[in-house]
């Protein structure tokens, strides 16, 4: 295909960001995403927007929430530390309902842990790792097509619903070289009245989670989020299933883990084992109905991670009769091997 | 019939809202918010303004401005007025801090923004105290000052004595504008306004980062009448923080 490219996944990421009319990124240093900033920090001049090396996570997160209450479509990155850095603001925003896009190309924890890709931050990703009642889309990408594809619908997802949009992929990806072709602009127009763009000819608007006196309480307000993610929850789940029509044992994983899976798939079908997989691409909202389906004739369920665990727990939730559900991680920044996935599911026989 | 005709020669600013503050008696934050919205009227560009507030007792002054508010997480109020600003440059965007907000959890984001020179006008209210959690020690809290986490007085050498905003600042190469002022008198109170004049000037000018510290009353938390805690900013805390411009450039 002419139009096809070889990128970097982190450059086609902050490439897409531009495709989606991202014009403003704050973010601060951290491996295994550097190549975010270093591209947006050369590209976003070219048209005209704005890069800016934050302080610190902390300082970038709200520059974020100040670009986003100005009304523009603004984008930040980092990687696990640097995410829980950023956690704080990410409650305000859920709570001053801004859109934005937050990058986290996860790397292996707790702690300061190790720079090599990782999936061990699900929980908070999904969960919230921040204050209070609330939620953020969370996206999946397993190719650097689907950076660049899921960045510039992060950026719609983000306008329509006023919300945090996180990307969620991990330092394999990130690292990793593929051709891909460049998405298009969607050229999706969001009008943004809440904006702060000075009270001229209309009331002063005010950006804030703050909800102190009765007749606009908190709990209001609570309900209103609760609207808006049910909404989500009902609209937006996405999720990709790939043999998994007749398959006897299913396998459930998203991103770089689900890539060593469709590998083990493909061998194990060319055994005559009939296998399938069930990939998410997002991970709140939890695909949930999709994979009950495509969990209901398989005897056997493994949950692949790179992680000790964490996936599976929605998984369960899920499916019908989850002691079928079963789990392989590896953590600490190592990759799930495919014979040992065709090992298992061997072992599991008839 | 004629009817007589009555002009006011002093009214309440556009950019104030007409209602009452949740301030205690003798609080220096109304004061310092009249100021900002007469100055905002002067130069006619409430329609463009934009304060951010800080975590603090003026977390709602937003509600006493008559003009856009953005709320800021704790000490994050220069980093959410940077992205406010370089979105939109016409826009007039004040970051208005407490002590505590500033010099202690916000230290970072407000030396960060100072030094990038960031084209944004911030009111920095140093009332040695935290007002709204119930007067806690304040990194500006006085040496020996009883609050409610120094009961015996503010040891210094324990705790560090206290830090002194626009010194720290003005080793800085890129503030255009850095004065310290009080409201604990009439006359000082007319050259804090004038000190903002300069502050929300240089920024409609584009000319970068203006900073203004003001020494404000806290008598809640200090137990203190109103004339009794104006007295002790004059007393105590002029003293250690000397009033005037440290920097116009």
């Amino acid at each position: 295909m002419s139009d096809q490219i070889l990128m970097k996944g982190n450059e086609a990421l902050g490439e897409a960001a531009i495709i989606a009319g991202c014009r403003f990124y704050f973010g601060y240093p951290i491996t295994p995403q550097n190549e975010v900033p270093a591209y947006m920090s050369r590209r976003l001049p070219e048209v005209g927007g704005t890069f800016l090396q934050a302080e610190s996570e902390i300082a970038a997160i709200n520059m974020v929430y100040g670009a986003s209450a100005a009304g523009a479509r603004v984008m930040t990155s980092s990687s696990s530390p640097g995410i829980s850095l950023k956690q704080e603001g990410l409650s305000y925003i859920a709570g001053a309902e801004l859109p934005c896009v937050v990058v986290n190309i996860m790397r292996g924890g707790p702690g300061l842990g190790n720079i090599a890709g990782s999936q061990g931050d699900y929980f908070q990703s999904t969960r919230g790792g921040g204050n209070g009642d609330y939620r953020q889309l969370v996206l999946t990408p397993a190719t650097v097509q689907e950076m660049a594809d899921l960045t510039v619908l992060a950026f719609d997802l983000a306008d329509k619903y006023r919300i945090a949009v996180l990307i969620l992929g991990d330092g394999y990806l990130g690292q990793i070289s593929e051709a891909l072709t460049l998405p298009k602009p969607t050229g999706k127009v969001f009008e943004k009245p809440w904006a702060l763009t000075g009270a001229k000819g209309r009331k002063p608007n005010k950006v804030a989670s703050l909800r102190l006196v009765p007749e606009s309480s908190l709990e209001e307000l609570n309900l209103v989020l609760d609207e808006k993610y049910k909404s989500i929850s009902a609209n937006e789940c996405r999720s990709e299933s790939y043999l998994t029509e007749d398959a006897d044992y299913l396998l459930v994983a998203y991103g770089t883990s689900s890539r060593i899976c469709r590998e083990a798939v493909n061998e194990l079908r060319e055994e005559g084992i009939k296998v399938g997989l069930f990939r998410l691409i997002t991970a709140w909202p939890f695909p949930a109905e999709a994979l009950r389906e495509a969990a209901d004739k398989a005897k056997k369920i493994l949950t692949v991670e790179m992680s000790l665990g964490q996936m599976i727990e929605d998984v369960k939730l899920s499916v019908k009769d989850p002691e079928r559900v079963d789990f392989y991680g590896r953590s600490g920044g190592m990759l799930p091997e495919t014979d040992e996935i065709k090992r298992r599911i061997k072992a599991y026989g008839n | 019939m004629e009817t007589k005709k009555f002009k006011y020669i002093y009214d309440k600013p556009e950019a104030l809202v007409d209602k009452v503050t949740h301030y205690c008696p003798g609080c220096g934050h109304g004061i310092v918010h009249k100021l900002l919205s007469e100055v905002i009227d002067e130069f006619g560009v409430r329609e463009k303004a934009i304060v951010v507030a800080p975590v603090g007792c003026s977390v709602l002054i937003y509600d006493y401005m008559n003009f856009d508010g953005c709320e800021a997480s704790h000490g994050r109020a220069p980093a959410v007025a940077t992205g406010l600003k370089r979105v939109n440059p016409d826009s007039v965007v004040i970051s208005y801090q407490g002590d505590g907000d500033l010099l202690a959890i916000g230290t970072g984001e407000a030396i960060h923004a100072a030094n990038r020179g960031e084209n944004f006008t911030t009111i920095f209210i140093n009332n040695a105290i935290y007002g709204m959690t119930g007067g806690q020690m304040a990194p500006t809290t006085m040496e020996n000052q009883i609050t409610a986490t120094t009961p015996t007085g503010r040891d210094p050498m324990d705790v560090g004595y206290p830090i002194r905003g626009c010194e720290l600042l003005n080793s800085l190469e890129a503030p255009v504008f850095i004065e310290r002022c009080s409201i604990y008198d009439f006359k000082n109170t007319l050259k804090t306004k004038k000190a903002i004049r300069k502050g929300i000037k240089n920024q409609i000018e584009g000319r970068g980062y203006s900073f203004i510290e003001v020494l404000s009353t806290c008598p809640t938390n200090w137990g203190m009448k109103p004339q009794e805690a104006a007295d002790w900013v004059k007393d105590t805390m002029v003293p250690y923080y000397p009033l005037g411009n440290f920097r116009d450039n």
